[in-house]
């Protein structure tokens, strides 16, 4: 078992080119898809807490119900949308980091989107009576408040970049698990364990943890710093 | 200041997210016993060297990759089960399927083998003592070439396997046998996948070097006429595969000193 | 200086709030008028702060009218446009996470006032109210009297026509309190008209003209503060 740790800790350590190729990929792939999910989630999680509109109730169970939505049915949708056979199929993204981002992008956008509603929607009670005094609208109080809950939001966002990063199922079915081209961590973690190699697997999982960790480290020491000086 | 660092992220990321197509390559759909095994590893990089086009492997079950293939998401298959093949290119799916290579398939159980599979003549014979002692069989249940071929064995024998012994894992043949390996179960392994495979346990070879256990695999070319593939690049892969270059590379590929696909 | 005063008066007629069919004020019929600094007095629960919620249009009356100056009813979506000339300063301040800077400077920004003059003058709101040192501070780590003078800077920079305050130094110490009220009175000296809800009748004494005696919804006494208490 430890020599399998140390063959890969030794590996990292001497930049073995695949797999650094691997780790690099996956941290691409996912916060890419972070930054896209959050781009759309932020402001349509936001838009939820502040807007009232028929079926508003209906959408926040949904949200609440889809950051539950299994990885493999979110990468069977991706697939059935980037296959040839599909509609978007012209755009040959199937099996590439692309198709990835997208799926992982799917399984962030309910996570972010409802987590940011329930933050924003607390601080709209705290708030709400002061912007409107101020002249802030509803469209204008979007940024304002996400800007004000960003130390949640920190959270948040990491919470969906941990489900991407986490994640195998739905990239293995768009991305297929390709040598060199969409080869990640979890992938090839599920690929060593069923050829058996299960130190190794062991042994990546291992350093996609720490890897894990020293992201999670890095945005909560940024966040206390910044906290300190503003909350 | 701000919105240049934030215009700089947004182009990073929009970089690396979309891969560079700077090279020329094809989708090949494929099952995990080849991948598994290591041959992609050492025959893509021969071909590509003579030819200067890579092969992307999606290595799946073979039930899958024909999936994949007749929905134009790879360009090629190589697969091995002859009879869901033959339904592949009668559905129009693919074209001008030819026989590649072969290895075998073996039957593998715990070395203290309670069914007494090691007597055996034929694995027909194997299969009836395993029913018969209801030891623990371990299927892999994914409709994949081996899984198919597993349906035939018992079909030849006329058991139809049921019960608590029989167990359908719908696994991957790795995943397969380590299922096997913990529940000390036979099961059905292809050869290539037996010798590459690390986790072993209690587990040996029961039975092999039955005519009926023969294993071959085919490449098919997708249907071009169906979806926009790259079919002048696969049918070079295609041709290779059974080109004197590709038959030798194929031969020449060991692991552990076995070698594991036999050219046609 | 001096602001103008197109939202002036404020005129109740039969204004009543119910909400769920209870009433908690009115019918209220009533005219604030300017120039003259107003305050509400009265008991706990008598709707002091309801009522200065309605002038400032958070809260819609269930019946009646709010007219403002030009005629602008409070009811109708028009009323944002008379709130943006008017500012309100909370018994506890609701202050951005935040420097002290930003806040100062963020309904200005929402006002879209050009960066060069919106710096200008908050920094001129800034010194005006003695924070000029605190500007890089975090608007949430002031003590309580700087807080509540911030949310007056703050409503500075809108040179608002009414400035409606509720119970503005009920948590602060003595002190914070001379500081506030002064901070008051510089709205007061530049035109604006004041509202002030408060408990302190010494308070009501020292920064008012005109008092509202508020008990139980109804308005049972309106007249020049030394009469009414």
């Amino acid at each position: 078992m430890g020599d399998a740790f140390a063959g890969a800790a030794w590996l990292v350590l001497a930049g073995d080119a695949v797999l650094l190729g691997i780790v690099q990929l996956s941290l691409q792939v996912s916060l890419s898809a972070v930054f896209f999910a959050s781009l759309l989630a932020l402001p349509v999680g936001a838009a939820i807490a502040l807007y009232h509109f028929p079926g508003r109730g209906a959408v926040i169970v949904l949200l609440n119900a889809l950051m539950g939505l299994p990885p493999v049915v979110a990468g069977l949708l991706v697939y059935l949308m980037l296959s040839r056979a599909g509609p978007l199929g012209s755009l040959g993204l199937l099996f590439t980091p692309a198709a990835m981002v997208v799926v992982q992008a799917l399984l962030i956008f309910p996570i972010v989107a409802a987590l940011t509603r329930q933050m924003v929607s607390d601080l709209w009670d705290e708030y709400h009576e002061q912007l409107t005094s101020l002249g802030t609208s509803r469209l204008r109080a979007i940024p304002t408040l996400l800007w004000d809950g960003r130390f949640s939001l920190v959270t948040t966002l990491l919470a969906g970049f941990g489900r991407a990063t986490a994640e195998v199922g739905a990239v293995l079915i768009v991305g297929g698990n390709i040598a060199g081209v969409t080869r990640v961590m979890t992938t090839s973690i599920a690929l060593e364990t069923s050829k058996g190699n299960l130190e190794l697997a062991l042994a990546l999982g291992a350093i996609l943890m720490t890897l894990t960790l020293l992201i999670n480290a890095m945005a909560f020491g940024v966040g206390e710093l910044a906290k300190r000086r503003y909350e | 200041m701000r919105r240049r660092i934030l215009g700089a992220l947004v182009g990073l990321f929009l970089a690396a997210s979309v891969p560079a197509d700077d090279q020329k390559f094809i989708t090949l759909a494929s099952t995990t016993s080849t991948e598994h095994s290591g041959l992609f590893e050492f025959i893509v990089p021969i071909f590509q060297a003579q030819t200067g086009i890579s092969v992307r492997v999606v290595a799946v079950g073979t039930g899958q990759a024909l999936a994949i293939g007749c929905n134009g998401d790879a360009d090629a298959v190589l697969v091995h089960a002859p009879a869901a093949e033959q339904q592949f290119v009668a559905d129009g799916c693919g074209i001008d399927r030819r026989a590649v290579m072969f290895n075998d398939f073996v039957v593998v159980g715990p070395k203290d083998d309670p069914a007494g599979v090691l007597g055996a003549d034929t694995v027909a014979e194997g299969f009836e003592r395993i029913a018969q002692a209801k030891a623990p069989f371990a299927s892999r249940g994914d409709d994949s070439g081996t899984h198919k071929k597993e349906l035939l064995l018992w079909a030849d024998v006329g058991i139809k396997p049921t019960g608590a012994w029989y167990r359908e894992l719908g696994a991957g043949m790795g995943a397969a046998l380590n299922t096997a390996a913990a529940m000390q179960a036979y099961t059905l392994a292809d050869r290539a996948t037996w010798l590459s495979f690390s986790n072993r346990q209690g587990l040996s070879i029961v039975f092999q070097g039955d005519q009926a256990l023969h294993n071959p695999y085919s490449s098919i070319l997708v249907n071009p006429n169906r979806h926009p593939v790259k079919v002048d690049l696969a049918r070079v892969w295609h041709d290779w595969l059974v080109s004197e270059a590709g038959q030798t590379a194929i031969s020449q590929y060991q692991l552990n000193g076995h070698q594991l696909f036999t050219p046609n | 200086m001096g602001v103008p005063q197109k939202t002036l008066p404020i005129v109740f007629e039969g204004v009543t709030f119910a909400p769920s069919g209870v009433s908690l004020l009115g019918p209220l019929d009533f005219q604030l008028n300017a120039g003259q600094r107003t305050v509400i007095v009265g008991p706990n629960g008598a709707g002091k702060s309801l009522l200065l919620r309605l002038c400032h249009g958070l809260l819609k009356p269930t019946a009646g009218q709010i007219r403002c100056g030009d005629g602008a009813e409070a009811k109708s979506p028009e009323y944002t446009a008379v709130r943006q000339r008017q500012a309100m300063v909370f018994q506890r301040p609701i202050l951005l996470r935040r420097s002290v800077w930003a806040n100062a400077l963020y309904s200005l920004k929402l006002r879209g006032i050009p960066k060069d003059q919106a710096r200008v003058e908050t920094t001129a709101a800034l010194s005006l109210f003695g924070l000029e040192a605190l500007a890089k501070r975090s608007a949430r780590h002031l003590s309580g009297g700087e807080q509540q003078r911030l949310a007056l800077a703050r409503a500075w920079v809108l040179k608002p026509e009414v400035l409606f305050l509720d119970e503005p130094t009920s948590a602060l110490d003595p002190d914070a309190t001379v500081a506030v009220e002064a901070a008051i009175d510089q709205f007061h000296a530049n035109g604006s008209k004041v509202v002030m809800v408060t408990h302190s009748v010494s308070q009501a004494r020292r920064m008012a003209d005109e008092c509202l005696l508020l008990e139980r919804g109804q308005i049972v006494k309106k007249g020049p503060v030394a009469e009414v208490l």
